[in-house]
């Protein structure tokens, strides 16, 4: 400091920290340029392309948004279809399946039906053709039988009711009598 | 400009030619004060080296400025990528983080401008050509100190009334009032002197100094090489070792002490528009 003012006192120079005017004029020229500058020009220029960078990124944001839910959307609605779907085809599923089992139901009940009647038919039948054989026998076994008394007695039985009346005892006799050796 | 870097060459070499004498002279305040006048010589708007320099630095960093956004574009090309992270550093860094969103992009302009210009300038001190931080010379420095000085005091009164400002400023509230018998002087000078004072000088200092070491060593070196004996030629390795040292330095300290300048400043103006005051 001491040697800088001798310095300074041994020269045309000045002290270093008094500004010359020439010094504090071009200062204040060229302060003044670069405020000027970055007032008008490059600050407002920076905030201007930041502005719509930003506007921009957040336009892409929001499209991006827009698309994202309209994708749930589209997901959404198929999802239910496709539970829709999976539900109608469940349904008919059942349905086909309940149909089928009555189906199976009335075709069982309809044999059933039908084995009961033949069964039915044939014990009819059957039952006729053992009362015609029974009858048929009854009739061929008096026949026989009065044939044979006719010729052991000697004596023609000619009277139907006598006949029958004999037959018919000598049944009762037979039978009481199988009974007994039974 | 090649005539003018001629005759800051031969501005250098004045100094210079003290050490091949064989005797070397360590360079003083001749570098700064004194230097011949290039244009308008005797007049107020005389321009000797320094202030050539301050000119044509602050020209060069407009024009890179202007090249970098002239068409901004939405994707950046590369220039408007450097101009954009520049800008953008001052942005995030200092307006908004000292000063806040609001204050911060009502200030933003100003910051910039000191911030630009004082790396300008500064930056200039090791350009060779130039070889002088354009804010070496108190002119500078101190019409920065006087822009921060009007700023802070400017939006102090905007935000309060100059009543509440001044009161704000030199009456803290939550003292006992017997306090302010010592603390009101001493806010006083601190704020409204000190403050741009401390922002001059600190930047002057800074930047005469980083110039003087970087001229020692320099010329140092030159005089260890030419006019130095055998052996002692060897120091000249070292000096220009420590010159190239105090490059890099010099490189850092450009970008500190404006990054340090504009923050104070914005530091001023939130304290002056500040609630708690």
């Amino acid at each position: 400091m001491v040697s800088m003012i001798l310095a300074a006192e041994e020269g045309a120079v000045t002290n270093p920290f008094l500004p010359a005017d020439y010094d504090i004029i071009w200062s204040a020229v060229v302060f003044v340029v670069i405020a000027a500058f970055f007032g008008f020009y490059a600050i407002p220029k920076f905030r201007k392309i930041l502005d719509d960078r930003a506007a921009v990124i957040e336009g892409g944001i929001a499209k991006a948004e827009n698309a994202q839910a309209e994708a749930a959307a589209q997901l959404e609605k198929y999802n239910q279809l496709l539970a829709e779907g999976r539900a109608e085809a469940a349904e008919i599923r059942e349905k086909s399946r309940a149909e089928g089992a009555a189906i199976l139901a009335e075709l069982k009940e309809q044999a059933q039906a039908e084995s009961a009647r033949i069964l039915a038919n044939a014990q009819t039948q059957i039952e006729a053709e053992r009362q015609a054989a029974l009858v048929s026998l009854r009739a061929e076994v008096g026949t026989l039988a009065i044939d044979l008394a006719s010729r052991v007695v000697g004596e023609t039985l000619t009277d139907d009711k006598k006949a029958a009346g004999l037959v018919d005892r000598f049944l009762a006799d037979l039978e009481t009598s199988e009974s007994a050796k039974a | 400009m090649p005539r003018s870097q001629e005759r800051a060459l031969h501005a250098d070499t004045v100094t210079l030619a003290a050490g091949e004498g064989g005797e070397f002279h360590a360079p003083g305040i001749g570098e700064f004060l004194g230097l011949p006048e290039l244009f308008f010589a005797g007049t107020p708007f005389a321009i000797d080296r320094i202030v050539m320099v301050r000119i044509i630095a602050i020209a060069l960093m407009l024009l890179l400025f202007w090249l970098g956004l002239r068409r901004a574009r939405r994707v950046p090309g590369r220039g408007q990528s450097i101009a954009e992270l520049a800008l953008d550093f001052v942005n995030v860094q200092i307006a908004d983080q000292v000063l806040g969103e609001k204050h911060g992009k009502r200030f933003l302009p100003l910051l910039a401008a000191i911030f630009f210009g004082v790396f300008a300038m500064n930056i200039t001190g090791i350009i060779p050509g130039a070889n002088i931080a354009g804010t070496a010379l108190i002119g500078m420095p101190l019409l920065l100190g006087l822009v921060a000085y009007v700023v802070f005091i400017y939006a102090g009164i905007k935000e309060h009334g100059a009543g509440g400002f001044f009161r704000g400023q030199l009456f803290p509230s939550g003292v006992p009032w017997p306090i302010y018998i010592i603390l009101t002087p001493v806010e006083f000078i601190n704020i409204f002197i000190v403050r741009p004072l401390s922002l001059a000088l600190r930047l002057l200092l800074n930047m005469m100094v980083g110039h003087l070491l970087l001229v020692l060593c320099f010329s140092a070196t030159h005089f260890f090489l030419f006019s130095a004996d055998g052996f002692f030629k060897l120091f000249s390795i070292g000096t220009l070792a420590g010159g190239f040292i105090f490059t890099l330095f010099e490189m850092l300290v450009a970008v500190l002490q404006a990054y340090i300048f504009t923050l104070l400043t914005a530091v001023y103006i939130q304290q002056s528009v500040s609630h708690e005051h």
